[in-house]
């Protein structure tokens, strides 16, 4: 009885160390097997294979002392075994050799870090654009395609898909796993930005926090994004994404009340902000702009700088802001920045104008299962006095939410409509 | 890594060309050969004749058709390749574009499958 205790406490405490060192290190280890191999796919099966050791033997033997090189040694194992095992019939017995070489050349305690060298390899020119950043999210921060394709309105088949192909292009095509040279590396840099602001907004979804893999989604992509501001100062793009994260995150605290309530932006308490974050974002934005260069991240946040200045002074700028959206827009033409920007329009010109200014819906069919244009729709609704077009917009939008909390503050908006 | 650089272009762009610039895009090709060479990248390289002069062979059922004609009636024809050997698609795809056919055409890059890894 006591040994069964034990066993499942031992159970536990290896699961939740395997689970610690797989947010930690997943990308870590990925890219290390894979930047040695060119064989993301093999590199994710290897990995998951030796997790899956690692949760067979740690609650027998204890968890070891170093976790993450214990795993990248049954980890290499098992991807030389693969190899070796005719798993791939264009390898030869001395690219086998060679390759196991490789993978056993550097020793488990000291493992390199070349996240970033994979996410450019996962952006590279000769990848489909519209596939690098579920890429980059899944062979970095391990995600599965089901939520990978959620996030990018996909198909999960369809993405699990295009996935496969882009590992086998980048595998069989040669595609190189390194940083791009200094003067190459400004064109190769959108993509890669693009797929870290994804990993963000994934994690954001669960704004008070809650689920630990999902706010470590968004730590991770500011790290990814600090690793990349830091490589490229003088990139004002990759300083304005970091700038924007660090706003988002920085309201992270007041976006619930202590009864797990959603809180919207204009009644948030801004003194549960965290003004560190905003004080860099600030500092990051103004180093951006100093540049000489604007881009859709750095608009992005001189958008947040705009917003926090308001709540903060009670100083009303919906002017400024509905021009910051009108050159973004310019810049991205995407319905969700319209959507925004419709928002702002109904502060300055009336609800009217805004839903004048919503994209269509007859146009862009995706709209249809897109949660925050049924949102806003249903908010303007409200506001001009349709009242039951708007209880059909916020029904839809209850519907497509995934969040209990934000469900119970659309529901409670719902019910302020007249009967 | 190998690779095979696939030139493709209008037929008949060459000949309509003067002498003058004909003279020009020989030395074009030439000189990216030679540099090719130089860079030790260069596997082999032909230019092909025009597609009037293809023939296509097909076996169904044990029966050889053979039909006048290219592969494929397209705007753009396959005229010629390069094969090199460089480091990584990067470099390939750097080769491409320095490759006068890409200035009057498309290169296509692919890989080549070594027949050694059977």
């Amino acid at each position: 009885m006591s040994q069964q205790i034990t066993s499942i406490e031992g159970d536990e405490q290896a699961r939740s160390t395997a689970d610690a060192v797989a947010r930690r290190s997943y990308g870590k280890l990925v890219a290390f097997l894979a930047t040695r191999t060119h064989d993301v796919a093999a590199a994710e099966d290897a990995l998951s294979e030796a997790f899956a050791s690692a949760l067979a033997d740690w609650p027998r033997n204890g968890s070891p002392a170093n976790p993450e090189g214990w795993l990248l040694t049954v980890a290499r194992r098992k991807m030389i075994d693969a190899i070796r095992g005719q798993r791939y019939t264009d390898v030869d017995s001395e690219g086998i050799a060679s390759i196991a070489d490789v993978l056993a050349a550097v020793p488990a305690a000291d493992i390199p870090d070349e996240r970033l060298a994979m996410m450019f390899a996962c952006a590279h020119p000769a990848i489909d654009p519209g596939i690098r950043a579920p890429m980059i999210l899944q062979a970095v921060l391990g995600l599965d395609a089901a939520r990978i394709a959620s996030a990018f309105l996909a198909s999960p088949a369809a993405m699990g898909k295009r996935l496969v192909r882009a590992k086998v292009k980048i595998r069989e095509a040669g595609i190189p796993f390194r940083v791009p040279r200094r003067e190459e590396l400004p064109g190769r840099l959108e993509a890669v930005l693009d797929a870290i602001y994804a990993a963000f907004t994934e994690g954001w979804t669960d704004p008070g926090g809650a689920d630990v893999v999902r706010r470590d989604l968004s730590e991770e992509a500011i790290y990814l994004a600090s690793l990349v501001a830091h490589l490229l100062p003088d990139e004002p793009e990759a300083l304005g994404l970091l700038a924007l994260l660090l706003h988002a995150e920085a309201r992270r605290p007041a976006r619930r009340n202590r009864d797990d309530e959603f809180i919207p932006l204009s009644q948030q308490d801004p003194s549960l902000w965290n003004s560190e974050h905003i004080a860099e974002a600030e500092a990051l934005l103004h180093r951006a702009s100093a540049l000489g260069s604007i881009g859709r991240f750095q608009l992005e946040a001189a958008l947040q700088s705009a917003h926090v200045h308001r709540c903060r002074t009670g100083t009303e700028n919906w002017t400024l802001v509905v021009q910051l959206y009108d050159a973004l827009f310019a810049l991205v033409g995407s319905p969700v920045v319209a959507i925004n920007r419709a928002l702002a329009i109904a502060e300055v010109h009336g609800a009217t104008a805004a839903l004048d200014a919503m994209p269509d819906l007859a146009v862009d069919q995706r709209l249809a299962q897109y949660q925050p244009y049924w949102v806003v729709r249903a908010e303007l609704l409200f506001r001009t006095g349709a009242h039951a077009e708007a209880r059909h917009a916020y029904q839809i939008a209850i519907s497509l939410e995934r969040d209990p909390a934000v469900c119970r503050f659309l529901e409670r908006r719902m019910s302020a409509l007249p009967a | 890594m190998q690779y095979i650089l696939l030139l493709h272009a209008a037929e008949g762009g060459f000949e309509s060309m003067t002498p003058e610039q004909q003279k020009q895009g020989l030395a074009a090709y030439m000189a990216y050969t030679e540099a090719l060479s130089k860079a030790g990248a260069l596997k082999g390289s032909n230019r092909l004749r025009p597609v009037a002069t293809a023939t296509t062979v097909r076996v169904t059922n044990g029966k050889t058709q053979v039909l006048d004609g290219p592969y494929a009636d397209s705007k753009e024809q396959l005229g010629g390749y390069y094969l090199i050997d460089v480091p990584d698609l990067d470099a390939a795809l750097s080769w491409a574009a320095k490759c006068p056919g890409a200035g009057h055409g498309t290169v296509e890059v692919r890989p080549i499958w070594d027949m050694s890894d059977y």
